[in-house]
């Protein structure tokens, strides 16, 4: 358990839209505070390149996408603003540092 | 965008739909260029409608499309559609792509989101095809998983806006009820709501455009079915016969029995002209519906013969016994059978369904056997306006259209008014009746109406036999129409007074000459008579003379004898 995963992300974002950039704060907040270290995260803005969000099927932005670990892949639509939720579905255990 | 109008700024331009009818509601189809809200209950025909919409511009219209499927998959709409004429697999691609939109079942959501990465995929795709026509099909599903209203209203605006800046014809559709559907129907330039009712166990599905902005359009509801080749909408306000589009024919076509197309003023019914076959069960109607036919085929006009009662092969058989055989022209492709029996449904159904089937068969002469089995399958006021359609497409396709209708008893009393009201409609009127006489039943032919033509008064004995239809003089006698056996005995009867009478003539005569002859006889001898009353008298004169001359002579000679010297001796001499 203490060896810790590297958590890999994909973050689809729309440019600048207000969901998208709370999306990327809320995600880089919660890393910094859980994940310290053990993560990485791939912003990928669907207006540069929209065909790989048609390839994907990521249609609702912000779409956060697990890769690693299992259970992957993993799908997270939303801001990410409710953390105790999203620690949960990401498996990540909040209460260890 | 291209567009061939002139007056641009007037009227909107119209994107085609390719629905039978949809595109008569409204005057061409969907707001080119502005989005239309399709809003319907399960089950009602929203992706038909969509799905067709695109078919068309893909496939006639060289408009590309994009289908944006937020409940179904692409797959599954593919299957679904399977069953309809429009080749989608061939025209998958870069006329009409797919995009599977749908909310994984288990999609985890944290927190607010937006449509940009749809909007950001979709362009990429409208450049790519150069997509006209785009559909979000359910897009309440996507919708539902916003946390509020205003949120919903946002993302509606957005698509809304995108769609707008890239002049896509756009077709939304969402579920009744949706809660942002109100919305979205005052944001969008049209809206049509789909209905699936079930009306006295009948399936009823209709349409209604409840708002286009900028044009003039069916208010109405009109009832549609899902046939073949996707939606037919039946349109349900008669479109008002503009003045001049129809052509009042006077040509003239043949009723297939000789006697009757005189009876009609010759020739028969009027091309285009709307006939009404009245009549109890098994007066014949379905045989004029049959010689109608069959002339119609001789002249190789198409001809569609839909019939409610039997089995189409059974009219076929049926009819041959009476010598109208339609089993070759139905070879040769000319006559179209259909049995209306396969029709389920509403009499809009039957309407819209016999006027597909007439345009699919090109068909010139269309003939319906019986018209009153609609009034069974729907209420009658609905009836109503049935028969007015119905007449009124056919004079506007210029199709001759015979229909035969039942009386029942009801309308017994009205006088022989058919249940449809068809009756006051159509041009000619011809009713089918029963005499029952000396224990025999006879069927009778008038004729009630004829618009334009100077059309018989007579009532007509109507003979089948298995050589054809003819029809006979009836003999009215002491009030009483005759017919069958005892028109026969009435005719024999009078061929026979007619004989003794030409008898009775000729001895007559006979007697004449002889009395004349015997006249001459004695005119003749008198006249012999007469020579020898002359002779006898011109005899009798002569000897007078003689005797007188005789006797002077021989005073003179008695004188010269005695010696006389009297100057009258002299000038009595020279007689002799």
């Amino acid at each position: 358990m203490k060896t810790r995963e590297i958590f890999r992300f994909q973050l689809y974002v729309a440019g600048a839209a207000q969901n998208s950039a709370q999306a990327i704060s809320n995600l880089g907040a919660l890393c910094r505070e859980h994940l310290a270290e053990c993560h990485e995260i791939e912003v990928v803005d669907v207006f540069h390149e929209p065909k790989r969000a048609l390839a994907e099927g990521i249609f609702m932005t912000p779409t956060l996408v697990k890769l690693a670990p299992s259970p992957a892949p993993l799908r997270i639509v939303g801001t990410l603003s409710q953390k105790m939720p999203l620690l949960q579905a990401l498996g990540i255990d909040s209460v260890q540092t | 965008m291209k567009t061939t109008h002139r007056v641009v700024s007037k009227a909107p331009d119209k994107a085609p739909t390719g629905i039978i009818g949809f595109d008569d509601i409204t005057g061409g189809g969907l707001p080119r260029g502005r989005t239309t809200l399709l809003v319907g209950g399960p089950g009602s025909g929203k992706t038909v409608f969509a799905l067709e919409f695109l078919v068309h511009g893909a496939r006639s219209l060289e408009e590309p499309g994009i289908f944006v499927a937020f409940e179904e998959s692409s797959q599954r709409i593919l299957a679904n559609a399977h069953s309809f004429d429009w080749n989608l697999p061939g025209l998958q691609g870069s006329k009409l792509s797919f995009v599977d939109a749908q909310p994984a079942a288990d999609l985890m959501q944290s927190g607010e989101f937006d449509l940009g990465g749809l909007l950001a995929a979709l362009q990429a795709m409208v450049t790519e095809t150069g997509a006209q026509r785009i559909v979000f099909d359910a897009l309440d599903v996507m919708l539902a998983l916003l946390s509020d209203s205003a949120a919903r209203r946002t993302e509606i605006y957005r698509l809304h806006d995108w769609l707008l800046k890239h002049e896509l014809t756009a077709v939304i559709t969402a579920k009744a009820g949706a809660d942002e559907r109100t919305f979205m129907q005052f944001m969008v330039d049209c809206a049509v709501i789909l209905g699936h009712e079930v009306v006295k166990g009948v399936s009823q599905r209709n349409l209604r455009v409840q708002k286009y902005r900028g044009t003039r359009f069916d208010e109405n509801q009109s009832p549609f079915l899902i046939g073949n080749h996707g939606l037919e909408v039946e349109v349900a306000v008669a479109r008002p016969l503009e003045r001049g589009s129809l052509k009042a024919s006077s040509e003239r076509v043949s009723s297939g029995v000789e006697r009757l197309d005189t009876m009609l003023g010759g020739g028969g019914y009027y091309r285009g002209a709307s006939v009404l076959i009245t009549g109890f069960p098994g007066t014949a109607k379905t045989t004029l519906c049959g010689t109608f036919a069959e002339a119609a085929c001789q002249r190789s006009e198409r001809t569609l013969f839909v019939s409610f009662d039997s089995d189409a092969n059974e009219v076929i058989r049926d009819l041959a016994s009476v010598g109208i055989r339609l089993a070759r022209h139905e070879k040769s492709g000319h006559l179209r059978m259909v049995s209306a029996r396969t029709i389920a449904g509403s009499a809009e159904l039957y309407l819209a369904r016999i006027k597909a089937l007439a345009k699919e068969h090109e068909a010139r002469c269309v003939v319906i056997d019986p018209v009153s089995t609609w009034s069974k399958s729907g209420s009658d006021l609905s009836a109503y306006s049935i028969a007015e359609r119905l007449i009124n497409w056919s004079k506007a396709e210029g199709i001759t259209l015979l229909c035969s209708s039942l009386l029942d008893e009801m309308a017994l009393h009205t006088e022989g008014g058919s249940s449809l009201q068809i009756s006051e409609l159509a041009d000619t009127w011809i009713h089918l009746n029963h005499m029952e006489q000396a224990g025999e039943r006879n069927r009778s032919l008038s004729i009630i109406k004829s618009r334009g033509t100077a059309h018989s008064n007579q009532v007509r004995e109507l003979i089948l036999s298995d050589e054809g239809v003819t029809l006979a003089d009836t003999y009215a006698a002491g009030g009483e129409v005759l017919m069958g056996t005892l028109r026969w005995q009435k005719e024999r009867a009078e061929h026979a007074a007619a004989e003794v009478t030409e008898v009775a003539g000729r001895l007559k005569r006979v007697r004449l000459e002889a009395e004349e002859a015997e006249l001459e006889v004695q005119l003749k001898s008198l006249g012999v008579e007469l020579e020898a009353k002359k002779v006898e008298k011109s005899l009798l004169e002569r000897t007078t003379a003689t005797r007188e001359g005789e006797l002077a002579r021989g005073r003179t000679r008695i004188g010269e004898l005695r010696g006389a010297d009297v100057d009258g001796y002299k000038d009595k001499e020279s007689p002799t």
